[in-house]
């Protein structure tokens, strides 16, 4: 595994991350990365799903969501320190998206991609309703907490570093998965489910593992990202826009692979910023990820990776 | 005949909605042999195979392969026994190329490789196929004759115990007839037992051991090919009533 | 031996990617039943679409009356003269008997006028002129393979195309079919038929051709055949 370069070029990317802002101290860099580390998080997670399986998961905002309302109200509440939280978050979400799992994973293709959708809405009504949560008006948490971590500023750079490994995490993650045997099975399952069940794939037990470990690292995420924050409401914390965001990276970058994602996070990351600068498209930066969506189906269903694998062939052995 | 059979069907019956599709079947098959299933349109013999395979469960009665009761096991399980299949479709997986499906094949199989061992198995089955040359090649660039090929080879891979053939032979060209007709006679050689389902009724009856038909979901006749193509019920199955053109002539 | 109205020569088609005739030739004769029987799977569906035009031939001819027809569209074969029984009768179940047999009518072949032509149909068969105007999805088996080949009738052809007559019909109907089909012949008409009971086809036409595995496999008048060890071979393999 240490051997294969693209192993490396991961870590290369995790270093760039970490390393840049930090050089300069700079803060503005920083907060622009937030975002991008987001991303990169939920889009890899979501591709083992999309991308491997098959599976569209357009709710995927709700382990982000779930994982920041627990790690949050597991502070605020009964002061757990940050690290148990996140970890308590991770496993909560992830063990939650399991037993979900079991149960819509019956479904198929546009059924499946709606039942995603009613349980962040189910969810989301949960939350609005939870008084121990601060029902529709949210949680807020006092700056207090970030005392531990060496006062405010400090914090967000401690918070940042934690994401970017997040981040790395998630990369690392599907590349492993991709290129193992459970990997495999998924990819099978993607192409031809009931043939791959004939060869033996044991395609529920895969389906439901993949659902519950694409859930775990943005739970995570969504704990560093709202505890950043120090606030979390349910609609900021359920708002599908993000779930559907990660679907148009991995889809522009090219679903099912790991370099894909990072590329389209990167690119999606650029035009979301020129769109709200510019005066014409600030409104309309759904309505244009909703056409970019479209087109991108429509005429480059391989995205980004795929349009450069057919122009530098070579590049397959070494990307994934 | 005294080894135990490794597949064996006790009074199997399969109805959907209004047609009894398999009725109170049962037979065996010896390890080693190549069984044919032979039978008019419609008799029920793909219907046989998906409820031997998992696809379907059976109404009543019980199937045992290799000892064990797979009755009603789910299609990933029983492939996990050691039973592989073939489609009279083919299935290929599509953007995989033929060595990453017959990987797929090798990994999932009764020995559950880890995916070193399963891409030697892999590759072992591409040459035993003859497609050793398409190797790299994706699976939905392969021309029909290539695709029933991978479909062996993603079979084969899986190193069954049992290997369901259904219609391999489909669509194929006399040449390339003959090719698989080597290519499943080599498999047998190498100790997996064959079950095969084939409309080319000069192959299956020149290929098999013994033969199995199916009417109307019911056993006809079992034996060995010449004894069944001698069989009156058979010949009637096949050609027809006879005594609809005696009496025609009477009429006339 | 009377002469070639339609002649086949070494036809090659399949569907999509799946090859069914390897190169299959036969002959009908102006005014014989020539009959087609094979195992299933063998082509004789396949063929009877490749000569009506419902699927392309990929190679080879169709000669009609010496004119190639091979890709000639099916609306225009039907001006032409063929008139095709499909399998399974695929009537238009949800529309009267009588405009079955209007449909039938389409062409502008006709040469006399249609309400001659329904007269001279009904004569042929009573039992659809007492039911004209019923929903032809609701008659029973028989019946709807009268009123396909009356469709047929319809379009005056020069040859009936017939594929299963006798499927899934008692024997009372088919020998009744059978006795009309005679008829018919003997006014002129040609008749190809596949049909699956092989005793069946032997009995009433005048030649016959075996098919298996997408080519001719054995050919030759009826009682020739029915000595033979051939068919069995044909069907069975051994």
């Amino acid at each position: 595994m240490l051997r294969r370069p693209f192993f490396w070029i991961i870590a290369l990317v995790i270093a760039a991350f970490a390393g840049l802002p930090a050089i300069g101290n700079d803060v503005e860099l920083r907060e622009s990365l937030v975002l991008a580390c987001v991303y990169i998080t939920l889009a890899s997670n979501l591709n083992l799903m999309l991308g491997y399986a098959g599976y569209i998961n357009f709710g995927s905002i709700v382990f982000f969501g779930l994982g920041g309302y627990i790690c949050v109200w597991l502070i605020y509440s009964h002061d757990w320190p940050l690290v148990w939280s996140l970890l308590a978050a991770g496993a909560g979400v992830s063990g939650l998206a399991l037993v979900f799992g079991l149960g819509i994973l019956r479904l198929r293709g546009a059924f499946f991609a709606l039942s995603t959708i009613g349980i962040v809405e189910g969810v989301q009504a949960f939350a609005e309703n939870f008084t121990p949560w601060g029902g529709s008006s949210g949680i807020y948490i006092s700056p207090q907490v970030f005392l531990p971590l060496g006062g405010s500023a400090r914090a967000l750079w401690v918070i940042y570093f934690a994401l970017v490994a997040t981040m790395g995490a998630s990369l690392y993650l599907s590349y492993f998965v991709k290129t193992s045997k459970f990997g495999l099975g998924l990819l099978a399952i993607g192409q031809n489910e009931d043939a791959a069940a004939i060869l033996g794939v044991p395609t529920p037990r895969y389906k439901a593992l993949a659902y519950s470990a694409s859930a775990f690292l943005p739970a995570i995420a969504g704990g560093l990202y709202f505890f950043k924050s120090a606030f979390i409401q349910p609609s900021d914390a359920f708002d599908l826009t993000l779930s559907t965001e990660a679907i148009v990276i991995c889809m522009l970058g090219g679903q099912g692979t790991v370099t894909g994602v990072a590329l389209g996070a990167f690119l999606y990351e650029q035009l979301r910023g020129y769109l709200l600068t510019s005066s014409t498209f600030a409104n309309f930066q759904l309505t244009i990820a909703g056409v970019l969506l479209l087109l991108i189906v429509l005429f480059f269903p391989a995205g980004l990776m795929g349009f450069i694998y057919s122009r530098v062939p070579a590049a397959k052995k070494v990307l994934e | 005949m005294s080894a135990a059979p490794l597949l064996a069907l006790d009074r199997v019956s399969k109805r959907f909605g209004g047609l009894q599709a398999v009725n109170n079947l049962s037979f065996a098959i010896q390890p080693g042999e190549i069984l044919g299933l032979i039978g008019p349109n419609g008799a029920g013999k793909s219907t046989l195979f998906n409820l031997i395979n998992g696809v379907f469960a059976p109404n009543t009665g019980r199937i045992m392969f290799d000892g064990i009761d797979i009755t009603g096991a789910k299609p990933f399980a029983v492939a996990r026994h050691g039973l592989a299949r073939t489609h009279q479709i083919v299935q290929p997986l599509t953007n995989m190329t033929v060595f990453e499906n017959c990987t797929v094949g090798a990994c999932f199989g009764k020995d559950n490789k880890p995916l070193a061992a399963a891409r030697e198995a892999a590759e072992a089955a591409i040459v035993l196929t003859g497609l050793d040359d398409r190797r790299d090649m994706l699976a939905l660039h392969l021309t029909i004759a290539g695709k029933k090929r991978l479909e062996l080879a993603r079979a084969l891979a899986a190193e069954p115990k049992l290997l369901l053939l259904d219609e391999v032979l489909a669509g194929l060209n006399p040449t390339e007839v003959e090719h698989m007709i080597g290519v499943i006679r080599k498999i047998r050689d190498s100790g997996v037992t064959i079950l095969i389902i084939e409309h080319l009724m000069q192959v299956i009856m020149n290929l098999s051991d013994r033969i199995v038909v199916l009417n109307y979901g019911e056993k006809l006749a079992e034996g060995v090919p010449a004894d069944v193509a001698r069989d009156p019920q058979v010949i009637e199955a096949y050609l027809g009533d006879p005594k609809l053109a005696a009496e025609l002539e009477g009429q006339a | 031996m009377a002469e070639t109205i339609l002649e086949i020569e070494a036809l090659e088609t399949g569907y999509g990617e799946v090859q069914v005739l390897w190169g299959l030739s036969l002959k009908a004769r102006r005014g014989e039943l020539t009959a087609i029987v094979g195992a299933n799977g063998a082509g004789k569906t396949t063929t009877l679409r490749a000569v009506a035009g419902t699927i392309a031939p990929w190679r080879g001819r169709v000669l009609f009356e010496n004119d190639d027809v091979t890709h000639l569209p099916t609306h225009q074969k039907a001006e032409r003269g063929f008139a095709l029984v499909p399998e399974g009768r695929q009537l238009f179940s949800s529309m009267s008997v009588g405009e079955n047999l209007e449909l039938g009518a389409f062409t502008k072949r006709t040469g006399r006028t249609y309400a001659e032509r329904l007269d001279e149909i009904f004569t042929l068969f009573p039992r659809l002129k007492e039911r004209q105007r019923q929903l032809a999805g609701t008659l029973s088996g028989g019946e709807q393979q009268m009123v396909a080949i009356a469709r047929g009738l319809m379009s005056d052809p020069d040859i009936l195309i017939i594929d299963e007559l006798s499927l899934g019909l008692a024997p009372v109907i088919v020998y009744q079919l059978l006795a009309t089909l005679k008829q018919l012949k003997a006014q002129g008409l040609t008749i190809l038929l596949v049909e699956q009971n092989v005793h069946l086809a032997l009995a009433v036409s005048d030649y016959a051709y075996v098919i298996a595995e997408g080519k001719i496999f054995t050919e030759g008048l009826p009682k020739e055949l029915a000595a033979k060890p051939e068919i069995r071979k044909a069907y069975l393999g051994l």
